[in-house]
This record gives structure tokens, sequence and C-alpha cells, in this order.
């Protein structure tokens, strides 16, 4: 077959059921990406004689004399299309997986399909910018800033480094290599959710042409580990085998095969003759905690059930709290079970190398912890293993966890031959992770004027069938949504409960989002029961600069406020909802209006062990090289990593390289997750920049005989006294002094400082239809200071948008015997740009005493007030509460159809 | 994604070409559908497209649609002034869950013969008394009802082989004046409900047809746009609870409820205008 790709002439034979997407990634055409592989997130979209086609659903022999131009072949004559200027100028992208088929649809577009884009980008998903930045680059807004002068990168809307690579379809993402001969890893997944395999016969599967080996429970080591990373291994049960003879959830995996193709692969899979022994299965964590009900883990503990952990605690007596309330509320608040949906799937490739050790290249959050399992598991020495990630195509959560790098590490020990496995879009949804799902019970008690009196929670977390993150979330959960109110009376239990669901992880928010839907959404009905507003019910009880960060232990925390701004954020939520903006309430008297506000707390870090460290060394020609253990998936680390090291060494962020994500190559870093890319990875970076400020300055300081006051770094020389001397003239003589310009510096987080955030939303509910129509959304964050403003409006973006979703369309559906129903992106519904509003973003002014150069955490923290802020408006609207997620149309529909509406309207 | 059982495709120059038809073959028109999904039974695929079918042919009788024309075709399909209908055309394609771009590919043919709840194609051509020709492996072509095609959920009066080949949208119908309603979950996402009403011109009569809501169409005709109470007594009869569709977009009660809300807000809007 002939066909032209980006102007040249190809002559190749795809195979008869292959698709184009394949096709062109055979051909090297990494920038034609996978997301769904289904038709449904446009990640892979190409023209095809100029026209948009999604290269997933074309059969690649109908490229047959046709002209292909897929992201690579978009800049003409070495300047770039309009479309990748604009998004480069807007910084339209996050991790930019999305970014190739976002481009190649937006490029299309006439003038007509600028008036309509919501409809015209339907077929392209985003999962971490909520479209804003994309809105912006298909409006000729321009977002990134250009530096001035050497020492004020800090503050500025600095473009991410690799933004060039982006736009251009050149990023290499986990699985954009080629790898000569490299075997194809699929999986068996269990059809069901409990069941001991008596047998598994691999006769038939190992007959298939092109399989090389099958891997079952009988072929692995039998160590008991933790899929979830962290630094404290033990904070996580072992309670997982790489391949096990139980099958505890629809989807757990069976028995690997590695086959020279894909297809030979999954024939073999097909044919494996596994026998189960059917066991009696639970999905409902108070179920599972009934007596009697089917034990998932004999751990000794068989009093325990199947309780992995249960944390209580009580300040003062709620008992006496209640006793001396005017008022109690009461009510149980549940959420769903939610999928992280990054665009880039998980997927490792494994190797070895000429040096003789194994490789792993993955889509991992934290690359050092996944090197230190696959060495436990396989007995491998520290020295013999190399797991590494390039650029990562989100995570959210979902990628703190090792469930792809282990089965290619055993493929490739085992064959000697490079094995990848890169999870389908279906894998995600049943072989993956989720939100915890937590049902919270909340009892309040106040006084008449909306004092608190008692807070008392009850948290049930269905951790599924492992219980990796399972105590973690839970504690999160118990910790900073209840320290947010200051009661003197507060209690507290929670259970986090095996069942025969799939895994929970880590996923934003971790944990505490979940109890922050509960206790906002009960702040908000004790104060309507008291008739009191609900800035001010918040304002009367909510946690004070002065006050101990306190949840519902007694002991000492490291929790310590670096600074405080969650006072200006409610003013600047309160002021914006009262200004009118935003669109009006639709006409007609079936459309009800309500306002609803959330806040949220979240520490800057984890209160588990976290460290990172980081290298710098002062280059040849006067540039700085930094490397950093923590990864980028699109959270924009790295350029705010560049801008700390600038600011500190007063020169451009331009003129410093970094890499990150390399056992090889960068020093340790526990992963990029629980918000720790500013303040711990970050941090590392900052005093390394310090030191080696330290370390040149010094030897100019001896090299030139003047006093260390008299030296200053200023762009790229050194001002000593009234001489300046270029970086690189005073690298040449250092080194001939044999002087080294490198540092590194190691950084751990304690004490740790908070952030808060405040979600307003005002909303329109149709009685009739149970739409929800979005008026006005307001979201304002106490983050510290922002070291990227442009990046920080990003990933809050991201995760008020996230928040959307979760509030009002996604939800994992499961059958009555644990198989999802919904495992596909056009059944399970991630907002999409005509789904997110634009929201009005704004910042306490607050400088913390903590974090690096005045910053705090905010990845995950503004997730957490939106879905009750959204739960909230709806139950202002009509009066009626829904107590659990989503609030979709049917679901508003059936509540108000029963319950009649209230008088209000 | 990838297909990996197939092992060949056929493109025929005409559909007789195929013969013996087997378990393992699937006609492959724009292919949205099935290289969407693992199709692990299929081990041919036979090419539509190489029949090089005209799309559209537009008569005085009315619209004849290739089942290969694609959803892009037929959105940009322009219509005689007389034909007041046409807009549902637009609107019908506007239904779908799927992109502009997989509107390049996909085909009305793909999308009737799913026979999803959702599938608009359906909701178009049942509403506008579409007829299709379907031509059997082995027999003569036999002309089948759009609103008797489709038989449940991915369930419709095939045989196996079968091939739909033609829709015929007549001028009558395609003169008509019509209401549309339609929603979902989500914005611009799959349809939960698509309510079409359909008025002879200069008559007060009422078509009335009901999709997404419900597994297959349900087709009701007035004689007269009736009363409140009548199109509620009607709908009772026509369409039993067992038949609203109940999937993650969108529960059957809803769907029902939704059905009788906007089967309402269509009968009104019919009614202003009608002639008596």
């Amino acid at each position: 077959m002939n066909c032209t790709v980006n102007g040249k002439l190809i002559s190749a034979e795809p195979a008869p059921g292959q698709c184009l997407r394949t096709f062109l990634r055979g051909l090297g055409f990494f920038g034609v990406k996978k997301g769904c592989d289904q038709g449904d997130c446009g990640a892979c979209t190409v023209h095809i004689d100029g026209k948009p086609f999604h290269s997933c659903l074309v059969p690649a022999f109908r490229a047959a004399g046709q002209e292909i131009t897929t992201i690579e072949g978009l800049a003409r004559d070495g300047r770039l299309h309009p479309m990748q200027q604009a998004f480069l100028d807007a910084q339209a992208f996050q991790c930019g997986f999305c970014t190739a088929g976002m481009i190649m649809t937006a490029a299309t577009f006439d003038e007509q399909a600028h008036q309509d884009l919501p409809r015209m980008l339907k077929g392209n998903l985003c999962r971490c910018t909520g479209y804003h930045s994309i809105d912006d680059a298909l409006h000729g807004v321009v977002n990134v800033e250009e530096e001035d002068g050497g020492g004020d990168a800090c503050g500025k809307s600095l473009r991410n480094p690799f933004a060039q690579s982006i736009v251009t379809g050149q990023a290499r993402y986990t699985l954009d290599v080629a790898m000569e001969g490299a075997l194809h890893l699929k999986v068996l997944r269990s059809p069901h959710p409990h069941a001991r395999i008596k047998s598994i016969g691999r006769d038939k599967a190992l007959a298939v042409p092109g399989v090389v080996a099958v891997f079952t429970w009988e072929d692995v080591p039998r160590k008991l580990y933790s899929t979830a990373t962290h630094e404290d291994h033990l904070v996580d049960p072992d309670d997982t085998y790489m391949l096990d003879n139980v099958v505890r959830f629809v989807g757990q995996r069976v028995a690997a095969v590695v086959a020279e193709t894909e297809g030979a692969a999954e024939e073999a899979c097909r044919l494996l003759e596994v026998e189960y022994e059917l066991l009696p299965a639970v999905f409902d964590p108070e179920a599972a905690m009934e007596p009697g009900a089917p034990i998932l883990h004999d751990k000794g503990m068989a009093s325990r059930g199947n309780i992995y952990v249960d944390i209580h605690g009580e300040i003062g007596s709620v008992e006496q709290g209640f006793k001396e309330a005017d008022a109690i509320h009461e009510m149980s608040y549940s959420t769903s079970r939610v999928q992280h949906v990054h665009l880039e799937t998980h997927g490792s490739l494994a190797w070895r190398g000429e040096d003789g050790r194994l490789h792993v290249r993955t889509s991992s959050q934290a690359p050092f912890i996944a090197k230190q399992k696959l060495c436990y598991l396989f007995g491998l020495f520290d020295r013999d293993v190399h797991v590494f990630t390039e650029r990562i195509g989100g995570g959210f959560g979902g990628k703190q966890e090792m469930i792809s790098e282990d089965l290619c590490a055993l493929a490739t020990l085992k064959t000697g031959r490079p094995v990848m496995w890169e999870f389908t879009r279906a894998e995600q949804f049943i072989g993956a992770t989720t939100r915890h799902p937590m049902t919270t019970h909340v009892k309040l008690g106040a006084k008449k004027d909306g004092t608190l009196t008692a807070l008392q929670v009850r948290v049930v977390s269905n951790t599924g069938a492992y219980g990796g993150h399972g105590g973690e979330t839970l504690a999160a959960a118990l910790s900073s949504p209840i320290a947010a109110y200051r009661c003197v009376n507060k209690k507290a239990d929670g259970y986090a409960v095996y069942t025969n669901m799939m895994p929970a992880g880590g996923f934003r928010g971790y944990g505490a989002s979940q109890t922050t839907f509960a206790i906002e959404c009960a702040v908000d009905d004790l104060a309507k029961l008291l008739g009191v507003g609900p800035f001010e019910i918040r304002r009367k009880n909510m946690i004070r600069k002065t006050d101990r960060i306190e949840s519902i232990w007694k002991d000492p925390s490291d929790a310590i406020f670096g600074s405080y701004g969650l006072d200006q954020c409610l003013d600047l939520v309160e002021k914006a909802l009262a200004s009118g903006r935003g669109l009006p309430k639709p006409k007609g008297e079936e459309w009800l209006e309500g306002t609803g506000i959330a806040l949220a707390m979240l520490e800057s870090g984890p209160p588990t062990e976290h460290r990172s460290g980081a290298e710098m060394r002062l280059m040849p020609d006067g540039s700085y090289h930094v490397a950093v253990g923590s990864t980028e998936m699109g959270n924009g680390s790295t350029t705010s990593h560049r801008q700390l090291v600038a600011s500190v060494l007063h020169t451009r962020a331009g003129s410093i390289a970094i890499i990150n994500g390399d056992t090889d190559l960068t020093p340790y870093d526990t992963g990029t997750f629980a918000s720790t890319g500013t303040v711990v990875a970050g941090h590392a970076v900052e005093l390394t920049a310090i030191a080696l400020r330290d370390n040149i300055t010094d030897f100019a300081r001896r090299h030139f005989g003047c006093e260390a006051a008299d030296c200053r770094l200023q762009d790229d020389a050194i001002i000593c006294a009234n001489r300046k001397v270029s970086l690189a003239e005073l690298y040449a003589a250092g080194t001939k002094e044999g002087h080294r310009f490198e540092v590194r510096r190691k950084a751990y987080l304690s004490p740790r400082s908070v952030g808060f955030n405040v979600q307003g939303v005002r909303v329109a509910v149709h009685r009739a239809t149970g739409e929800i129509a979005t008026l006005q959304s307001v979201h304002a964050a106490d983050i510290g200071r922002l070291i990227n403003p442009m990046q920080c409006r990003g990933q809050l973006d991201g995760a008020i948008a996230m928040g959307f979703g979760w509030a009002l369309y996604e939800k994992m559906v499961y059958d009555d015997q644990g198989a999802m129903v919904n495992p596909a992106l056009r059944d399970y519904r991630i907002p999409a740009f005509a789904d997110v509003p634009r929201s009005e973003l704004y910042f306490a002014d607050t400088y913390d005493s903590v974090g690096p150069l005045g910053a705090k955490a905010q990845g995950e923290c503004a997730i957490n007030a939106v879905a009750p802020a959204i739960a909230n408006a709806v139950a202002n609207a009509t009066g009626v509460r829904f107590a659990d997620l989503p609030l979709t149309p049917d679901r508003i529909f059936e509540r108000l159809s029963l319950d009649k509406l209230s008088a209000r309207s | 994604m990838n297909l990996n059982t197939v092992t060949e495709v056929k493109r025929p120059s005409s559909a007789d070409e195929i013969t013996g038809w087997r378990d393992g073959y699937a006609w492959l028109a724009g292919g949205t559908w099935l290289f969407s999904t693992p199709q692990i039974a299929t081990d041919t695929l036979i090419d539509l497209q190489s029949l090089h079918w005209p799309a559209l042919e537009a008569s005085i009788r009315g619209l004849d649609i290739a089942a290969t024309c694609t959803i892009a075709e037929l959105d940009g399909f322009e219509a005689p002034a007389a034909w007041t209908a046409a807009p549902l055309l637009p609107m019908c394609c506007r239904s779908l869950l799927a992109s502009f771009k997989i509107w390049n590919a996909a085909t009305v043919g793909g999308n009737i013969c799913m026979s999803l709840p959702a599938g608009s194609m359906i909701s178009l051509t049942a509403s506008l008394e579409g007829v299709y020709i379907l031509w059997p492996r082995d027999g003569k072509p036999r002309a089948v009802k759009a609103v008797d095609f489709v038989t449940g959920n991915h369930m419709n009066v095939l045989q196996p082989g079968e091939l739909l080949r033609n829709i015929h949208l007549p001028a009558t119908a395609l003169s008509k004046r019509f209401a549309f309603r339609r929603s979902s979950l989500t914005h611009l996402g799959r349809s939960a409900v698509i309510v079409i009403g359909t008025q002879t011109a200069g008559s007060d009569d009422l078509l009335l047809t009901v999709t997404a809501a419900t597994a297959r169409p349900m087709q009701i005709h007035f004689d007269h746009v009736s009363t409140t109470a009548k199109l509620r007594h009607a709908i009772d009869a026509h369409i039993c609870d067992a038949d609203y569709f109940d999937d993650v977009h969108g529960s059957a009660a809803y769907k029902r409820h939704l059905t009788y809300y906007y089967a309402e807000q269509i009968r009104a809007e019919l009614r202003q205008g009608a002639v008596t």
C-alpha cells in the first residue's frame, strides 16, 4: 500500500484489521497518541486529505492513496501552524498528551466552527486543563510571559520548557519509543469477583504462533507486597501477589502472556483454560463488616474480619457537646467510585541493557519506589535495576502505584527480551485503581447562633480487594476536613474495609475530598436548620490562624500555619458571588436558582515520610544543569523548579537545563504525589540552588580575593566587587584549580503548612428535566506565593473541572456480580469542553514561611471544595439535599418528583 | 483499535460477489463502531466503500440515502425549500454522541444497523416515515419500514449477511411541519430521549416518534392534535414501562418522564398553526 504521510511517500502493508493509529505509530509517528483507542478522546486525530479523523477508528488499508498529516507534519518550512503557535502562547496544555489531537482538530476550524466550540471540541478530551487555557488558545489569548532579566523568574508565567516539543508532537511519552524485538504483554483478567484458581491450562495458548511465554501464579515470586507506592512501605498492607491463585475482584490479573504481537498475546489469553472454584463475594463495605461475611484476606487477625484498618479519636467530649447543643444535624453523605482517566494509560517497557542491568521505562509518579519494589520482588541488587520516566501523560494519583512494571520486568527476566505492556482504556477502568468510595455519617451540634458544640463523623471507606492507600486515605479523610473547623468536642471513627471490588488507590484529594464533601454539605444543612447563612456559619466556626491545627487526635502534630488565607478566600468568593457576574437564570419558571459554597483545608504535603533530592552543576558554558528525582506528569513542577533555581541564582530560567525521574541520573525522590512537587522536590531544588550559589561565590571570593558580601550572581556572570566575570570564565578558572561547581541537597517535609480553597457556585436547576446549569463558578485559593501564576491557574482550572466531573457526571457503575457496566469513555463521561464553566479564580495574598520562596502545595486541594459547593447550590435551589454523588439529571428528577419541591422558586 | 482477529479484507465491486456468508464476516461501512471495540468473533471485513454507492439522491419522490452515506454528507445536504422537515437532518446528526470528526467516516447505515436506542439516524428516518431497502444474501431485496427495523437494544430484523442498502425518505414526510425535543444527561452527550412530532401541512394530524428513551422506536399517529389527556392516554397505551430503556445514560423512569414532558410540548407546539 502506498500513501503519503506528512508529504513523504510511504510504502508499507498494514495488517488486515489494523487501524491507522497503530500503523502510523509503527512508522515512527509517535505524535499520534492513544488515549482510548475507541474514538472517544480524539488524542489520535490526524488529517486525511485535509479532513480530521480519529485514526484509531480508520481501517489502515483505507489510507491507500491518501495524504495523511500528523502533528509532526503540521508545521511547514520550519514554521509552526498558527494553531500550534496559539497553543504555545496560551500554554493550552499541562501533561500535553491530548495536545496533538486537540491541535489537529482545531487546526481545521473555520470561523463558523470557532463560534461553536463546545460542539466542535466534543470529540477531544483533556483531563488536566479544565479547557480554560484551550479556550484561551482558540481565542488567541497569550498567557505566557517572557523573562525580562536574571532573577525575576519567580512570579512570572514562564512557558513550560517542553512546550515546543509538545505542540509539535516531538515530546516522548512512555511508550513513544521503538524498541527492536520487543515482546507484547497482555493479561487475562478475572471474570469473577472472588474465586480460587484450581488450574490454568496453557497448552492451547502456547500453541498460538508468536507466543513466547505464559506466566501464572506458579511462575512469580511468592512474595506479598503492596502495589501502592509510599516512602514508608509499612503504611500499606502487604496483601498482594504479583499473580495469585485467588482472585478477589472482577478484573484482577490471572495470567500474563508475552508474544511477538499484541494479537497473538490476546489470542493466547483467550485460549488459557482456567478452572475456577467460585467463592462467595461481598461488595458493600457495611456488609463486609458483618459477622459471617466472606473474608478476603486471612492475616491471622480473624476478629477484624474485612476491616483492613480502623482509626478512632476524640478530643473533648462529643457527648457533652451534643448535650450543650441547641440544634443537632445528622445525615449520611456518600461519594461515588471514580477513575483518574489520565489520558496516557498505564504502561511500561522493560529490557536488559548491554550492561546486563534491568531497565524499565515507565509511566509512574514514583519511579524510585517502583525500583525498590522490583528489587524486593525479584531479589535484585539495587545497582542492577534502573527505572525512569521521560514524559508522563497525567497521573492524578493513579500512577502512585506499581501495576505495570512488575510483569514487564518478570517477562524480561524470564525471556531475556524487551517487553512492553500498554493498558487499554477498558483496563484502566477494571484493572487499575479508583478513588475510595466513602460513606460519611456526620453529626453536628450547635448553639442557636451557629457555634459548633460537637462534630462527629463515622467514615466507612471501600478499599476494594487490596488495601493500598486504604489507611492513608482514611487518615486523610479524618484529618484536615475536620481540623478545618474549631470545635472543642470532635470525634471520628473510620473504617477502611476490604470488599470484592476493584482496589481503590490514591486520587487527587486523597480521602480528604470525600469527607470534605460530607462535612461541607452537613455544615450547610446545619446552617439551614438554624437559619444562619453559609458564609456566617463558616466564619463563626472555621479555623483561625491562632488556632492549633487539630482534628481528633490529642498527639502533637507537625502541621502549622506557614501562612493563613482562609478568611481572604471566603471574602473573595463572597464578593465575587455578590457581583452579579456570570449568567442570568434561564427564563422560565421551571428553573430554580441557588448558590452554594464550600471550604477546604489541606495540609501542604503528606503526613508520612517524604523526601526528595536534587543535584546541580554549573556547566562549562556558564549554564546550569539540575537533576531532580521528582517526575513531571503535567503538574508543571519542571517549570516551577527552574523558576525557583533562576530566582536563587539570579539568572534566567532559560539558562537552566533540568532532568527528572530517573533512578540512574537523578537523586532519590519518594515520588510526585501528595502535592509534593513544589513543597518537597521544589524545596530540595531551592536548597540545592542556594548551595550552588554559595559554592560559586565562595570560589569567586577566594579566586578574586574579595569579601563574600561583595560577590553576587547576575544572569550568566558573577559580579565581585567592581569586577564582572562570565560564569563560563569562572568555570574554566575553577576547574583549572580543581574546584567542582556541583552540589547536592536533600529535602524532607516537616513541618507542613496548610493551604485553603473556597469554591462558590451559582446554579440553575430545571425542575422538570433535572438539568443543572452552572451560572457562575468562583474559586479562591490560598496557596502562598505563586511561583508561576499561569500554572497555578491551570492547576486550579483542572482540579475544578475534575470536581465538576465528580459532582455531576462521573460514576463507575457495577452489576450485581461486581463487574463494571461502563468501562469506556463514551459511557463513563469525564467533562468535555462543553461541560466546564469558566471559573473566576482568585488568590489570597499570602507568603508561606515553610514552602520554598513562599509557595504552598496546590496540586490537589482545589478539587475538594468543588463537589460540596455544587451540591450545596443544588440544595439551595431545590430545597432538597442530594447526599450522594453524582448529581445527574435523572437522579435529580427522581428525587424532585418524590420530595415535593419546597415553596421557594 | 486494531482488530487483531481479522485476517482478511474483501473489497468487492458489487455486493453480489459476497456469497456463502458465514459467521466471522462483517460488513465494514465507516468502521467507527467496528474499530471502537474488540470484535473477536470477526475474521473478515467486507468493505462497502468499494461499492461506490451514490450518497444522496433527491427526487420528487423524496430523498434516497445510501447506507454508506456519511453523517457529514447527510449533514451537508442542501434540501429543497419545500422540504420543511429537512432541518431534522442536521438536528439528528447533532444528536449523535459522535463528534464531527467521526461524521467524516461514520455512515447513516452504520448508525441504523448498530440499532442502539440513541441512534439518531433511527430517530430521523423513523420520524420521517422512511423505508429501508434490505438486500438479503439470497433472494430479492425487501422493504422494511424504518419504525419496524429496530427490534430492541442492539437488535434488528437483519438476517445474517443481509445488507441495508438504501433509506428512502418520502417527499410527503419531508414536507411536513415538525417539532423536535431532545435531552442528554451531559452537554452534547448521548441522547437520553428524542421525541419528534411531524404534521402534514394544512392539517392537524400528528405523528409522534419516540426514540432513545425506548429500546426501539415507538410511533403514535393521531388524526388530530389532541388534548394533553388524550396524548398521555395514547402514550400509556402504546409504550409500556418495560419499553423504556434503562442505562448509564439515563434511568428508565427519567426517560419515561421526559417522553411525556416533551411529547406534551410538541403537541402544544404543533397545535399552534395547525389547520383544523
